[in-house]
Formats: C-alpha cells, structure tokens, sequence
C-alpha cells in the first residue's frame, strides 16, 4: 500500500557567484512514498541540504532552480508561486533543521511558537491549538508538557528544543517530513532518542521522511532506501539492504570501507580514506565527477556524462560505467588496488 | 587539483606565494572604495584651500570695509555682484571668500587638536580597560557611564562662560569633554585582541606588560582607532559650530563658521547665502571626513558595518 | 529580575551622586564662584552680597552637603538675579522641553525604523542607497544650520509654520525636525543593522518553514529580535536631545529648559545652570536605567542576569 508522497525528476539548483554559476544541485531525481525513509547520505557541501530546501522552496533569493517534476501527493509544487507554496509549508510538507538552538525565536513562548504553525493552515480557536500542542509535545516525549508551553526556548536543552522542533513539524499533520541532519548537534545518547522518536512518529502517522545525514550508522539504523550523493548529483540509489551488502559505485564502496567493522578489521589495520577533494562546482563540467579520486578510473569515464542506470537490480541505481565488471570485487580487495 | 598534493604537505603554492600581502590588499580595497575616494578628495581639497588661503585671496579676513558690505555673491543676477568678491561680503564689508578659507584653518585646527585630546585621554582608559579587565574595567565602565550622563552642550557652555571663551579654551573644553567614544570603541577592541593567542604567547615569553601593548595589541587596534578618530573629529568641529553659533565659542572677528552663521542670522531673510554658504561649508566639511572615516572602517574590518 | 533591578538601580544612584559631585565643583572651575558671578568690573560690595546670598563663604564641604540635601528634596534654591525659587523655574520649563524632545525622537522613530526596515529587506537596491542618503546627510548637517534652513523655507517662503514661541503644537512641528533628525541616522542604521542580522538566523528559516507569511515573519518575527537595541537606542537619543535641545530652542524661542540654560547663561546665574546641569543628568541616568530595563523585559534571554 504505497502511495507516493514525493516525486522529483532532474532538479537542478544554480547559484550566481563572481566566479561564475554554482551548479550545486545537478539532475537530482528521488521519490518517497508513505511509510517510507528515505536516507540521503553524502559529505559536507555534496548538495544534500540543498536538494531538501529546494524542495521546500526555501532556497536562498539569489537561487535558481528547475526540476522537470517537482510533485508532493501528486499535486504540482514547481509551478506555484510564492503564496500558494507558503500555504502547503510547514501544512503538508514540514522541515526539520539541524541547528536546534537557535531554530527556534527567543521572543516568544514554546506555545506560541507552536500554536502558531497551526493557527496558519486551519480555522481553529487558540484553545484547539493549544490542546494539539500539548498533545504533540507530550507525543515527542517532553515531560511536563503544560509547562513547558509557557516556557521560553532558552529554557531548554538542546535534546528538548529539537522534540519541539519534530512537534512543531507535526502540528498540522503533513504527509512528508524533511530532516535535515536533526541529530548531528545532539548528544550521542539523545542522538538515538531522537531517531527512535521519528522511526515512531513516522509509524503512527504514515508520513514519508526525508531524512538527510553523513553519518551512515543513521542510515543503518533508520533508512527504508538510500540515495548517495557526491558533487551535487545523485551517485547511488537503492533500498538500504542493497547499498550495504552490494555497493556498486566507487564513492558508496569508499564511505563504507571508512568505516571500520568489528571482527573484520583488524588491530592496527589503516582505516580506508578516499585521497583528494571534491571538485569545484563552479562552470562547465563533464565526465564522472568522483573521477579525480576513483581507483578504478579509466580514461572514458572522464569523456562524457554518466548516467544513472540500474545497477545489480532494477531499482538500485548506480552512475558508474563500470559498475558491471566492478560488481564481483569485494570491498577489502578494491583497497588493495588502490594503495 | 593539481594541487591537491602540494597542498596537504604544507608547501605554498604557486597561487599563494604570488599573493598580495596585507597592505596590499588593502591599498587596492581603498582604492575601490568611492566613499573613501570621494570623502579623502574633498576632505583633502578644503584643507589643501585653507593651507593655501594667503595665496587664493588678497583679502585680510578682519579687514572691515563698510562702504562695501553685503555685496551678493557672483551667481545673483544683481548689478552689486562681482568678480572681486566672487562669495560676496558680509555685514562689515568683509570678503565672505577669505572669512571662509581662514575659517577652514580654524575648523580644521580645532578638530584636529580636540581629537588628538580626547583621543589620548579615551584611548588610554580605553586600551587599560581592555587588556586588564576586573577592577580597572569596571573604574573606567564607570567614568565613562558618568561622562555620558551629562550633557556635553550644556557642560561646556557653562564652563565656557566661567572661564571666558578663546580659542584656546574650547579645543580643551571639547577634549576633555568627547573622549568618551574613543575609550569605548578601544576598550572593545583591546578585548577581543586580548583573547587572542598572541598575547597569551607574548606573556609566556616574559614580555613586559607595557612591550605587549605596545607591540602587539597596538597594531591590532590601530586601525579601529584611525576609524574613531576621524569620526570625533567631525563630532568637535560640529561642536564647535554649535559653540561659536551661540557666542561662546571662538570670539569674533575671528571667522568661525559657526560664528558667521551667528552673524549673519539677523540678516537671513534678506541675505540667505550669508547663511547658506558657511553652512554648505560645514556640511562638505564633516561629510568628508565621515565618509573618510565610514569608508576607513570598510576598508580594515568590513565586518564592523552597521 | 528584581536582583537585576537593584544591581542597575544601585550603579545609577553612584553615577548620579558622581554627577552631582562634578556639577557641584563646576561653578568652582574659575576659583571664585562669586566674582565669576559678579563679572567683571563688579564692585567688591556686590561680590561680597553675592558671596553671602549664596553660601560661598562657608566651608566646601558643607556647601556640597547642604546643596544637595537641597536638591534631594528638590529644593536649589533661590536665585540671586531670577528671584525666585530655581527649582520653580526648572519646573515650569521642563515639561516644554520633554515635549520638544518627545516629538523630536517620535519624528527620528517614524522616519529612521521603516527605513531600516524597508533597507534591509531590499539590501543594496534605491530604497538602501536612499535610506543611507539620509543617515549620511543627517550625521554631517550642523542642526543649528539645518534649523535655519528649515525657518527659511517653511516659516518664510512658503509660510507653512510658525517661526517662534510655543502657543500652539504647530510651533513645535519645525524644532522638532531639526531635532529629530539629527539621531535619525543611528536609529535607521542600527535597525538596518538589526533586521539583516535577524533576517538571516535560523528562526527565521524555522518561520519561512512553517509557511507564515511575509509580512508576519518580517514583524512578528524578524522586527521583534531586531527592535530590541533600538530602543535602548532611542532611550539613550531621548537623552541626548533634552541636554542638546539648547541650540534648538533658542533659535525658535521655545521657552524650555535649554533657553533657560542659555538665558542663566547670558546672566551669569551659575547656580540655576548647576541645577539645569545636575536635573538633565539625573533624567539621563533614569533614562539608562529604563533602556535597560526595557532590553530586559524585551528580551527574555537577558532576564537571568
């Protein structure tokens, strides 16, 4: 039973610089469907959060973007303009950011705060509001709820005001939630509180999530599917047990070998690196843009675009041309060619 | 990406050899800067013109020529206008373009010497303030919280009138009366310098607390303190206007613009530009010097901004 | 927050009394108060009467004491060339001068926040080239001069105002201006300031995430966090302006308290300047107090200290 809550095809967000047009997002296309967790896994500045905001039409003024399909429940999002899209956010689609400390306004109560993410979509009375409130933050798992509505953000710790910030997202109901790296500010305890909270939360309420990070032990944890990506594209996608047992793309297979794994790495064993940077976004680029830091590159990978294509299976995509010969070889003896 | 490599084992690049240093970069920001091109222009214009005074007008500023007086300046279609006197003469006969160049002296010198006043009196309690914090931040917090409850007008006039009014007097008076954003914007550059590892690198070599201010939080502040100083220095050349303009500041027949504006008050209705031309003076006059200084702050420390 | 409130009340009552002590001594700045009072050319007799009247000849410290008992129960006593209780002078003329300086930063607020407010929604576009326009030129324009030119072409070429006294509201509508606008640029770049900064924090994404509109995110939001130093601002400028409004009212012949500066001035009435001195400084330090009271109550992070 699924139904699609999020559709996009072939974004694209630009940035206007002195130095030239950032192509920070490239041919980004995903889908999310109710009930589902969608993990988007790459490193700082790989276009992540920008993908999610251009998502949200939150991007900054000077951004460009363009999607041939920008869709949430099947309802067109691309071609709206500002007031209609100011309707559905935080109403059918809401965000959660990553900074919980100062997400929220100093000035005003936590019941303000998220009363008013309600009293903006419905007809309701600020009674009403008020019993959705405390009814979401007892929810989140804030003890005291009723006090803690006239409370001030800087009242709380970092953990609560980001269960606020998950109320404040749920208040109207929306069918998809964006998180946009929700624990990395936290505490590794609260950390896993958190994501609980949301695996839960999704359940109950068949939201798809959106749920952004670069720390694949998240993704291990929480996503239904994962989609890896470098250099603003998207490199690898696929249902979560895909990606961690078969990684096809070089870069997937890189982050992997990262990480080091109980009873397989041994004691003083070199924990894998991927050696280079990523590549300036800025003008015209072609061919494979992990090329410079691949240890399987050939000359044709730098000629033209990859595309992404299905890779082991039908719907586990992979941009790499040469995913089918590197299919059999194994993580471990992949970083024996490469050193 | 070349340069991948080069970069991760600590050896410049070709890139960052070639760099321009510091001054340079700053040269080239001041340069493109217009605020502080056009401000140091006039700036540099009206004192150039006030140095040159003697040589630009035959006139003697004090000479009285009452069979000439309020001659209209050259651009009123009146039949009175002339050549001779191109800004006219004032109600005594004497040559408004002269009154104005020496006037230019006397604005230039009081603001210049007020600032340097109230510049090293702020700037000492200021920088102390800074670096030693506890006690002597919290004296100085005080004396500056006690200067800024009175009212600096008021207070100078009052001691003006006591004392009796020159030239002298109110280069002092407005010294010892305006330092008082001087020892705050120093304080708080003296702090966020402090904090910095430098000091803390000074110290544990065994410098001597006056070396360390001397040659490192110095030059670290310096350009903040440049910024502050060419806005003080409008701020006393404004005040001495509004001094002069009620008779206690420089005496006539010294020209003051201030005081020729005073002057000519009664006059206005009738001769306007009496007013109008030492007032566009001063207005050139703190314009240039703020967008110098605006233009200055841009320039060192663009974050500073508001 | 009342911990708060007594550790500021407790630093304005030593500035006041700091302030106090320096206007006290002012009068002194020449040596002999009396002669100074006199003038020149004054005859002995005359400078001893003035000496009686007025307590010189007693000991210094008991001079301040008594004086500032005096004043403590508002009493500066009487004047030696107004005849009549200071404190009855400064009473009858203060209220002219709040009112001047009441409008006076009512005009600065009205004409510097949506300037500001409107530069900073639209940075570097006609609307912030303009908004800059007016600070620069209001930071360099003598006021003296300024309010001159306005009397010149409001009250004179196009008769649109009075030019002097102060019967009617009217009279007030030009010194209030000219006043006014000379604290017009640092509350216009301070709320510019303000409101950019705000405008790009995360509470503000937050509020655009939610989908509050515009107009409520730029007041409800942005302008609340950004008002906030501001006001402490335009208390301070308050200040400033009932001590500055001297040059002002003489020109317009307002009959405020800095004409009474200015006539005590002309008359060598040292202790009637000493009592202006000394009541302006005590309202300025009251003022400090309210704008930090009114950033504490504004701002609920400020409340813990």
């Amino acid at each position: 039973m699924s139904e699609r809550v999020l559709t996009v095809e072939a974004m694209q967000v630009d940035l206007p610089l002195a130095a030239g047009t950032l192509h920070a997002v490239q041919g980004v296309s995903f889908h999310v469907d109710r009930g589902e967790t969608l993990c988007i896994v790459g490193e700082s500045g790989c276009g992540k959060t920008l993908t999610a905001l251009a998502v949200m039409d939150l991007l900054p003024s000077a951004a460009r973007r363009t999607a041939a399909r920008l869709e949430l429940n099947g309802q067109d999002l691309a071609g709206l303009g500002e007031r209609a899209i100011a309707d559905i956010r935080g109403n059918r689609m809401a965000m959660i950011f990553q900074e919980p400390m100062t997400s929220l306004n100093p000035a005003y109560t936590i019941g303000n705060q998220l009363e008013e993410a309600l009293l903006r979509h419905r007809p309701v009375s600020r009674k009403q509001a008020r019993e959705r409130a405390l009814y979401l933050l007892d929810r989140v798992g804030i003890p005291s709820a009723a006090g803690r509505l006239k409370q001030y953000p800087h009242q709380l710790s970092g953990g609560l005001r980001q269960r606020v910030m998950i109320a404040m997202a749920l208040m109207c109901g929306p069918s998809l939630i964006l998180a946009d790296e929700p624990t990395t500010a936290l505490d590794v305890t609260i950390q896993a509180q958190i994501l609980h909270l949301l695996a839960e939360l999704q359940r109950e309420f068949a939201m798809g999530l959106v749920l952004i990070t670069h720390d694949l032990g998240i993704v291990a944890r929480i996503a239904t599917r994962v989609a890896v990506m470098y250099a603003g594209q998207v490199v690898e996608m696929g249902t979560a047990q895909a990606i961690f047992s078969a990684p096809s793309h070089p870069y997937t297979r890189g982050l992997l070998d990262c990480i080091p794994v109980p009873g397989k790495t041994r004691r003083g064993e070199k924990l894998g690196t991927i050696p280079g940077m990523v590549p300036s976004l800025i003008g015209l680029m072609h061919g494979c843009r992990f090329a410079g830091r691949c240890p399987y590159v050939v000359e044709a990978c730098r000629q033209s675009e990859v595309p992404l294509a299905p890779g082991q299976a039908p719907d586990h995509l992979v941009r790499c041309i040469r995913h089918a010969e590197l299919g059999g070889l194994a993580a471990h003896a992949a970083r024996a060619v490469a050193s | 990406m070349v340069e991948t490599g080069l970069v991760r084992a600590g050896i410049p690049t070709a890139a960052e050899i070639l760099a321009p240093s510091p001054a340079a970069v700053l040269r080239r920001r001041a340069l493109r800067h217009w605020g502080l091109l056009i401000g140091g222009t006039i700036l540099a214009i009206i004192i150039v013109m006030a140095l040159l005074a003697p040589i630009i007008s035959p006139f003697d500023p004090y000479d009285q020529q009452l069979g000439r007086k309020l001659i209209p300046p050259i651009w009123h279609a009146s039949a009175k206008a002339t050549w001779v006197h191109p800004l006219g003469t004032d109600h005594l006969g004497r040559d408004y373009l002269t009154r104005l160049l020496y006037g230019a002296q006397i604005s230039l010198l009081i603001g210049v010497s007020a600032m340097l006043i109230s510049g090293v009196i702020g700037t000492t309690i200021g920088v102390l303030a800074g670096y030693f914090g506890g006690r002597v931040d919290m004296v100085v917090n005080f004396i500056v919280t006690t200067r800024l409850s009175m009212p600096v007008v008021l207070v100078a006039l009052a001691v003006v009138s006591i004392i009796g009014s020159s030239l002298t007097v109110v280069i002092w008076v407005l010294g010892l009366l305006i330092w008082d954003r001087f020892a705050v914007v120093m304080r708080s550059a003296t702090q966020q310098v402090r904090v910095r590892e430098f000091i803390t690198a000074a110290q544990a070599v065994g410098c001597s607390t006056p070396r360390i201010l001397l040659t490192e939080v110095a030059p670290n502040v310096v350009n903040h303190l440049i910024v502050v100083a060419t806005l003080e220095m409008a701020h006393a050349i404004l005040l001495e206007a509004a001094l002069s303009f009620l008779g206690l500041g420089v005496q006539p027949p010294t020209p003051s613009w201030g005081l020729m504006i005073s002057e000519a008050k009664g006059l206005m209705f009738f001769d306007p530009w009496l007013i109008t031309i030492p007032g566009v003076a001063l207005f050139l006059l703190v314009l240039s010097i703020n967008m110098l200084g605006d233009g200055l702050r841009d320039v060192t420390a663009p974050e500073n901004r508001n | 927050m009342l911990a708060f409130t007594a550790k500021r009340l407790g630093i304005a009552l030593l500035v006041a009394l700091t302030v106090s002590l320096i206007t006290f001594s002012m009068i002194y700045v020449s040596g002999d108060p009396a002669i100074a009072i006199a003038g020149e050319g004054a005859r002995a007799q005359d400078i001893e009467a003035i000496r009686k009247f007025y307590g010189f000849d007693r000991p210094i410290l008991e001079q301040y004491f008594s004086w500032l008992g005096g004043a403590l129960q508002g009493d500066f006593g009487r004047s030696f060339t107004l005849r009549q209780p200071v404190a009855d002078v400064i009473a009858a003329r203060l209220p002219v001068t709040i009112t001047l300086g009441a409008l006076a930063i009512a005009f600065a607020l009205v004409l510097a926040i949506p300037l500001g407010v409107l530069a900073a929604v639209r940075p570097n576009s006609i609307a912030d080239r303009f908004a800059l326009t007016v600070a620069v030129v209001g930071q360099a324009m003598p006021t003296f001069w300024f309010a001159l030119t306005l009397i010149l072409w409001l009250g004179v070429y196009w008769r649109l105002l009075p030019i002097t006294g102060s019967d009617s509201w009217l009279n007030f509508i030009m010194p209030a201006i000219a006043l006014g606008y000379y604290v017009t640029p640092a509350i216009m770049r301070l709320t510019r300031a303000g409101v950019l900064e705000v405008l790009s924090s995360d509470y503000i994404r937050t509020a655009r995430a939610k989908g509050l509109r515009p107009m409520t995110v730029l007041f409800k939001h942005a302008l609340r966090n950004a008002i906030i130093p501001v006001v402490s601002l335009a208390a301070v400028q308050f200040g400033f302006m009932l001590g500055g409004s001297i040059v002002i009212e003489t020109i317009f012949q307002i009959n405020g308290l800095g004409y009474l500066a200015w006539e005590s001035i002309q008359r060598k009435d040292l202790p009637t300047m000493q009592a202006i001195v000394l009541s302006l400084s005590v309202i300025y330090v009251l003022l400090t107090l309210v704008a930090d009271l009114l950033n504490a109550f504004l701002d609920p992070r400020l409340r813990v200290t």
